[in-house]
């Protein structure tokens, strides 16, 4: 699928489903806490291959890559800093490899934070940022991304140059989703940015797709949702979690189940996003049911 | 005139401005105030605000950064000055961000507040091993440990520390905190205290070391309307 095809769609009317989590699923299937999760991509590709795999066998139209933490700052505590070209490309190659060949199915390079503070609050120049993100983006375009998701921004800022970096450096839309939580004023990311602030300033740096994902769950992406949708005209994705997290036998879990889920998905589908899908403690078949809600919606 | 200094000192660690808090340290040393009494009634009182703040939502990570900074500015100018035994600690704290996560930000605020409540905080900086923990305990003798993640991926590694903690049968009290963290999580760990915010894991080190919370927002609205 080409870039044009995966925003064609989309304005089409078209409503598509994404993946659930990376992190949680990894763990479930035994990798162990504290591993550089990217590395994964080269020492267990069979791994990240079924993920991808049970995602699209569950109904997503696309998934997202395992390189959320695939920048050269991130890597830099692993030691793998000069090996960023080589998990995106990977990460990439092993989705299309199980893509199901047909129109309407997509891989999304996924990029989430430096984890760095940019001046004046941090040592990192904004220059030294848009070139850390230019270089992943630039990554997973060669790889052969449909589309690059930038995902969990907190600061304004710095979604502001990831967004930047990827479309002046590639060709691909760009998708930007920041994490918000309920509090005493309102929506806010923890750098306090509104969810108003953070459509202008997205748009403003020529995003393609806004939204949220992580969080505290899917009843706040609801209201995240409601809030989002009367403020843009682009599409929008919402990528919740399966709520807070409890600890059993080793792992996390995460409390909203498929069942408890579904009533809620349908509400964020009605109130208008184009893309819906999960994200930390959501699987395959938390997805089973979207797939099921959006072609329940879509056959209407 | 030094009590208004003082309380202008206060105003510059919640407004974050690190010029005003250098300038007006100096000038309280100058007039021969003490370091202790600079911190107990300057700098603390400031940060109490920006944690009640930050706590209610008021103000986000960037102004406590900024904050923090301000207080860290000031600090400086008054850590070497500060005699032996004249400040009582009221407790220490080994923190650190635990194994495969490099998210300092809550983590060092956490720090920044309990430094301010007078607590002596060691911080062992991010990507923590096990190892790293048991040394600094063995070493430090802390009366609390406490852990950070920001990552759902990261977040069991708190386990491995708390266990090894107590299979070395070792004295000191565990204390957690981090966006995916929560009071069920801290209990299934066996960790002993949680924390949602910096305010709070302030209280929850005071709980566990026996010290009385002093109530800081009838202090705050002092400050914030003057």
């Amino acid at each position: 699928m080409n870039n044009h095809q995966f925003l064609q769609f989309l304005q089409s009317g078209k409503i598509l489903v994404s993946d659930g989590a990376m992190g949680t699923e990894l763990q479930k299937r035994g990798m162990p806490v504290g591993v550089c999760p990217e590395e994964f991509n080269i020492s267990h590709p069979e791994i990240v291959q079924g993920i991808y795999k049970d995602y699209y066998d569950a109904g997503s139209d696309l998934v997202t890559t395992n390189t959320f933490g695939a920048n050269r700052s991130r890597l830099a505590m692993h030691g793998f800093e000069n090996r960023v070209r080589e998990f995106c490309v990977k990460s990439v190659e092993l989705a299309l490899a199980v893509c199901p060949d047909k129109s309407g199915k997509f891989v999304a390079g996924s990029m989430g934070p430096t984890g760095d503070l940019i001046e004046p609050l941090g040592p990192r120049t904004a220059r030294e940022v848009y070139d850390i993100f230019s270089e992943q983006a630039e990554a997973l375009a060669e790889g052969g991304a449909d589309a690059l998701f930038i995902e969990t921004m907190m600061a304004a800022e710095e979604a502001e140059i990831a967004v930047r970096a990827a479309k002046e450096k590639t060709n691909l839309p760009v998708a930007a989703t920041m994490t918000f939580e309920f509090g005493k004023a309102g929506l806010r990311t923890m750098w306090g940015v509104d969810v108003k602030t953070a459509v202008s300033r997205l748009t403003d740096a020529g995003v393609d797709i806004i939204g949220s994902n992580c969080g505290r769950g899917f009843d706040e992406m609801i209201a995240i949702v409601r809030e989002l949708r009367p403020l843009t005209v682009k599409p929008i994705i919402a990528q919740s979690n399966a709520g807070i997290p409890d600890w059993v036998d080793g792992i996390s879990v995460y409390t909203e189940t498929p069942e408890i889920i579904e009533p809620k998905a349908q509400e964020i589908l009605d109130l208008g996003v184009n893309i819906i899908g999960g994200c930390c403690g959501t699987g395959p078949a938390h997805i089973r049911t979207m797939r099921r809600l959006v072609d329940k919606k879509q056959s209407l | 005139m030094f009590e208004k200094i003082l309380q202008e000192m206060s105003q510059a660690v919640i407004d974050g401005n690190k010029e005003k808090c250098e300038e007006l340290t100096r000038k309280l040393l100058g007039l021969g105030r003490s370091p202790k009494e600079i911190l107990d009634r300057g700098l603390v009182p400031g940060m109490d605000v920006v944690g009640i703040r930050f706590r209610d939502n008021i103000i986000f990570v960037p102004e406590v950064l900024i904050s923090a900074r301000a207080m860290k500015a000031s600090l400086a100018i008054l850590e070497p000055l500060l005699t032996q035994g004249e400040v009582k600690e009221v407790g220490t704290c080994v923190i650190g961000t635990v194994k495969g996560d490099i998210h300092d930000i809550g983590k060092n605020i956490v720090g920044m507040m309990l430094k301010g409540a007078g607590f002596k905080v060691i911080d062992l900086g991010v990507d923590t091993k096990v190892e790293k923990f048991i040394d600094a305990i063995k070493r430090e003798k802390p009366d609390i440990v406490g852990m950070s993640a920001l990552l759902t991926t990261t977040m069991g590694y708190m386990k491995v520390v708390v266990d090894k903690i107590k299979e070395e049968g070792l004295a000191v009290k565990t204390m957690i905190g981090g966006a995916p963290v929560s009071q069920a999580f801290a209990e299934k760990i066996g960790a002993d205290r949680y924390a949602k915010n910096a305010a709070e894991a302030v209280k929850r080190a005071k709980e566990l070391v026996g010290v009385a919370t002093i109530a800081v927002s009838d202090q705050s609205s002092v400050i914030s309307h003057q």
